[in-house]
Order: structure tokens, then sequence, then C-alpha cells
């Protein structure tokens, strides 16, 4: 059995700078997910919020993610461009850091292969659509 | 440059990397498993919201129900918690060294966060809340 590592390019390269913003992002959802959890428990202590509306605000912080819950005020009190922003960032970070997760683990398997630029390609459109539709979201809700 | 692989996932196992390994494949396994989850989250919620699908309705009560989240609430904890001692190690070449006391304070840490998830998870199942 003979291994052989990546060749490994110096200098500023895509996957330098993929390797940097998957740590960056990752911390990042971390602390925004806290942040998100304590927001909603802080904006929740004068309602009734239960424990999947806590999680829902969480993970996504928008009004319609917890518009079953039984929240009278969800518009006014949750419904601002704060929290739109907080969205907005939560996507962006969250969507590039799975995407970018997946082509790395896919390209472990397929290696440089003529599938490569094809398989980035349909990445990239799902990285585009994914997050097209969120921030539609996010601005219609 | 591809890797020439002549290794079966089965002797991939046998290789002697110890818990980093473990941890590095877990890593990957539940990062995997985040982007199905929530993939089918939204997919499901939409079309059980749009057409009333009933895969869509079906997906959604398996999703809700207390033994899943308890599944998805290791996977999240555990991702979460690797990825910042992954990115912690990674400041610094030299703290390398120290990837299996890492890997113990790590789940000295989960440990916590964990019990206290499935205690809640558990706690409101019981009480039909």
């Amino acid at each position: 059995m003979q291994m052989r590592s990546r060749t490994i390019q110096p200098g500023f390269t895509f996957e330098y700078f993929m390797w940097i913003f998957t740590r960056i992002s990752g911390v990042s959802l971390v602390a925004l997910g806290l942040f998100g959890m304590v927001g909603a428990l802080v904006l929740g202590a004068r309602t009734q919020l239960d424990l999947p509306t806590l999680m829902r605000w969480t993970f996504f912080p928008n009004p319609n993610h917890v518009v079953n819950s039984n929240i009278p005020d969800v518009a006014i009190g949750w419904g601002t461009a704060f929290w739109q922003i907080l969205q907005i960032l939560i996507i962006f970070l969250g969507v590039t850091h799975a995407v970018n997760g997946l082509r790395v683990v896919l390209e472990d398997f397929i290696g440089r292969s003529d599938l490569r630029p094809f398989l980035r390609g349909v990445l990239f459109l799902l990285w585009l659509f994914v997050t097209i539709t969120a921030v539609f979201v996010i601005f219609a809700s | 440059m591809s890797l020439d692989r002549k290794v079966g996932f089965i002797d991939g196992l046998k290789y002697q990397g110890g818990s980093p390994m473990w941890a590095w494949m877990m890593h990957r396994v539940t990062g995997l498993a985040i982007i199905v989850f929530v993939g089918l989250h939204v997919v499901a919620s939409f079309f059980m919201q749009q057409t009333g699908n009933d895969i869509a309705t079906a997906i959604n009560i398996v999703y809700e129900h207390w033994a899943f989240q308890i599944l998805v609430s290791f996977v999240v904890i555990f991702h979460a918690l690797n990825g910042l001692r992954v990115a912690l190690l990674d400041l610094r070449p030299q703290f390398q060294n120290y990837q299996r006391e890492a890997l113990w304070l790590q789940w000295l840490v989960f440990l916590p966060v964990y019990g206290l998830t499935v205690f809640v998870l558990v706690r409101n199942a019981l009480v039909g809340g």
C-alpha cells in the first residue's frame, strides 16, 4: 500500500482560503447559535417559549420559522433588521461551510479526475440557489 | 494528483490512528449527516406547508420525535465541539502535540452539554411538552 500526499502549492490559493474560511465560519456559527439562543431566551422571557421554538430561533431566527408557535407578537419583537442581518450571516456562513465541506469530502474520493470541474460547477449552482432562496425568504418574511 | 487508493473500507478502519482518526471520521460523518438533515428539513417543511405532501409530513413527524432529536443533538453538538477543537489546535503548530489531551477535554465538555440536552428532551417527552 502506497500513500501519497496531495501536492501543496505555496501561496494564497483557493484551498488555503477555504481552509481559513472553514475555521472562521465554524467558530462564528457556534457564536451565532449561542447568541440566537440567548436572544430567544431574552425575547421569550415575557412570552411562553417552549423548547422547539427555542431551537428553531437558535438555528434560524426568522419569524416564519416560529410561525406555528404560540407567540403573540412575533412580528414586533422578533422581525427586526438586526435579526435579519443575523439570519443572512447564519445562512451565508452555514451554506458556504456546508457546501465546501461536501466538496472536500467528495474530492477526497474522486481525486483529480475529469469529473472535478463538473462537480464543482454543480456544487457552485447548489450554493447559489440555496443562498439566493434563503435570502429571498428572509426579506419576504 | 489523485491518491492511489488500493485500500478497502474495512482495511482503512484497521489503520492505527487512534482517537484523533476517529474524531476526524466522525467529523465527516456528522457533517454529511447535518447536510442531509437540514436539507431534508427545509424541503420537507416547504412541501408540507405548500402541498400537504404525505411523505413530507411523515419526515417532519420523525424529525419532531424526541428519540430522533436525541440523535440529532448528538450529531450537532459533536460536530460543533470537534470543530472548535480543530480550529483551536490549528492556531499554532505546537498545539498538535496535545491532540489526545484536547480530545479528552472535548469529551469532558461534551458530556454535561449533551447530558443536559438529553435530560431536557426526555423530561419534555415525559410531561408531553
